[in-house]
């Protein structure tokens, strides 16, 4: 199965029974596939595997060798020689590691909400209501998105110290909690909505809100999850903002908190390891329970442009 | 875009309620981007300070960044990042695309597998890559087993800088794989056939229809990677610390930027200005890589 099926719906099977019983490799024109090109392919597809899986194997490795190995030996040793646990429990002791994941969550979900509840409202009003202003209204979210954060950074932080919202968790979410890009992807998918299925609605006197809820809400629920998703992982991964935001090491988010170990504690690296398997863990579970919908999501974004 | 006569009669409703809708992302895109925005172009005028509100400076500010040395290293550094960073990002993420593009037994593991990087945290890549390239290393440790010896990635000023690029490609590679591989999917294979059929080998299939065919998406990602490198922040950070490696060598843009506007002596304005900078380059670098489009296409 494709992870891009949706874009590419036509194809045929990727592998064919031929008369001869034998079974034979097919590319996506149905056309056969030679053995050694396939052997290349396979080749330098686990190539590119060890480039960029390994890294993480290799840390997830280093944080369960135990104090006695040595974790520089050359030739370096891929299997720890006595797999323990011992690091991860180290590392709770000697940063909160788990109160920094519950910060991070409490941000991620924060930014989840806020963005699938105020995206849909905006894109649908930009979508789908008629009012004056209209286009104004989108140029501004449109001018909203083109302005990078990195340039505001300072600005926004005296404007959360204004605010005395600095140093808490609800100044962290709150510059990304609706943002602008969301608010365009929910128009656009709010725009690709055939009008006669809420005229009917109309016709029988829904409102606005009756109407956004009961029917043109649920035909986007994938472009819903698909903000859902990148509001998680943005949130969760994001590492300037909080660093500015942030300065009591009890509020910090997991990436500070491991920043922090880092800088304090880089002489033990199996410690590092350990703490960026904590972080790195959860997002690579959610990503491969919905990687389909995140394909998709990142594919229709590029068509879109 | 679907803008129908029959929309027209989508209008019942109270006036106040297409507001109502947008007022949360209004407000937050209000408060938290538009007036930021504007606050850094004042805020770049003065002399502004985190505890202190600062006077009118006029371009004092950017007079200052003219003769600041740390200003043009930074300048540099994110300059090089670009230069450095987007060529590779254009071009290894397409041929990685036409790589896991054929239907072949496995290829959804593959794929998501690639995309495992961009997944992951920034912060937990930039501290992989710090072990993996440590003096002790596990890259020294192969290094040295296969008798090149230790290369000081992380000590050296320009192999650091090296270094952070190809982490940022390392981790961009995926990312932009998505982006060609649904390019790819609307390359009529016509094209290919036609070319076969002339006799076109495999690299000349990938000039002559390829590349061409997915011209437009390479710009994009062209423009997209070029406005995040010039605004790199962490894996520089977190590899060379947040002072910039040796003698502040390696700080870039955005890096100078944190460093100069925050704590409690912050200087706001100075600050700004460093923004104001990165802000027009990456709007300069939009427009040029856009134009570049353009031109091609006339």
């Amino acid at each position: 199965m494709s992870v891009l099926e949706k874009v590419r719906p036509a194809e045929p099977p990727a592998t064919t029974r031929q008369r001869k019983g034998r079974r034979r490799i097919t590319d996506e024109h149905g056309r056969r596939i030679r053995v050694w090109e396939l052997a290349l392919r396979y080749l330098l597809l686990l190539a590119v595997l060890a480039l960029t899986v390994g890294p993480f194997l290799w840390q997830l490795s280093t944080s369960l060798k135990g104090p006695t190995e040595d974790i520089f030996s050359s030739p370096p040793k891929f299997l720890p020689g006595d797999p323990t646990l011992h690091n991860y429990r180290r590392v709770a002791d000697t940063i909160p590691v788990w109160d920094y994941a519950l910060n991070s969550l409490k941000v991620a979900v924060g930014n989840v909400v806020t963005n699938c509840v105020g995206a849909a409202l905006a894109g649908y009003a930009l979508a789908r209501l008629r009012y004056r202003g209209r286009k104004v209204a989108t140029l501004v979210f449109i001018l909203a998105m083109l302005v990078p954060a990195e340039s505001i950074i300072i600005a926004q932080f005296t404007t959360m110290r204004e605010l005395g919202l600095n140093n808490t968790l609800i100044g962290v979410v709150l510059p990304g909690c609706v943002s602008a890009m969301n608010v365009l992807l929910m128009r656009n998918a709010f725009l690709n909505l055939p009008y006669e299925i809420e005229e009917a609605a109309f016709v029988d006197g829904a409102n606005a809100w009756q109407r956004f809820l009961r029917i043109a809400l649920p035909s986007v629920k994938g472009t819903l999850a698909v903000v859902a998703i990148f509001a998680f992982m943005g949130a969760w991964d994001d590492f300037l903002w909080p660093l500015i935001a942030l300065s009591d090491p009890s509020k910090f988010t997991l990436t500070i908190g491991l920043n922090y170990l880092h800088g304090t504690f880089a002489n033990d690296e199996r410690l590092v390891a350990a703490g960026t398997i904590i972080a790195v863990a959860p997002l690579i579970a959610l990503f491969a329970c919905l990687q389909r919908y995140f394909f998709r999501g990142v594919g229709e974004g590029a068509v879109k442009g | 875009m679907a803008s129908s006569s029959s929309t027209a009669r989508v209008r019942r409703q109270l006036p106040t309620s297409p507001w109502l809708f947008a007022a949360p992302g209004f407000l937050v895109v209000g408060v938290f981007i538009l007036y930021p925005f504007v606050s850094t172009v004042v805020n770049s005028f003065t002399d502004r300070r985190t505890l202190i509100p600062g006077e009118f400076v006029g371009l004092a500010n950017f007079r200052e960044l003219l003769h600041d040395e740390m200003f043009w290293i930074g300048l540099r550094n994110s300059t090089l990042y670009v230069l450095g960073v987007v060529p590779a990002l254009v071009l290894l993420p397409l041929l990685l695309a036409l790589l896991v593009q054929k239907n072949i037994p496995g290829i959804t593991f593959f794929r998501s597998a690639f995309y495992t990087p961009v997944v992951a945290s920034i912060v937990v890549v930039g501290l992989i890559w710090v072990w993996l390239l440590d003096e002790r290393g596990l890259v020294n440790a192969v290094l040295e087993a296969i008798g090149v010896g230790r290369v000081g990635f992380l000590s050296d000023q320009w192999l650091l800088l090296l270094s952070a690029m190809a982490v940022t490609v390392w981790r961009g590679l995926g990312y932009y794989m998505i982006i060609y591989l649904a390019a790819l999917a609307n390359v009529p294979r016509e094209l290919h056939e036609a070319a076969s059929v002339d006799g076109a080998g495999p690299v000349r299939r990938f000039f002559t229809v390829t590349v061409p065919a997915v011209r437009s998406t390479m710009v994009l990602v062209g423009a997209l990677s070029s406005v995040s490198a010039f605004k790199v922040f962490s894996e520089v950070y977190l590899m060379a610390g947040p002072d910039g490696g040796p003698a502040g060598e390696d700080t870039t843009l955005v890096m100078l930027v944190q460093r100069t506007g925050t704590g409690l002596t912050g200087r706001v304005g100075y600050a700004s200005a460093i923004s104001v900078v990165v802000f027009v380059v990456t709007v300069v670098l939009m427009l040029l890589v856009l134009r570049a489009d353009r031109k091609e296409e006339t």
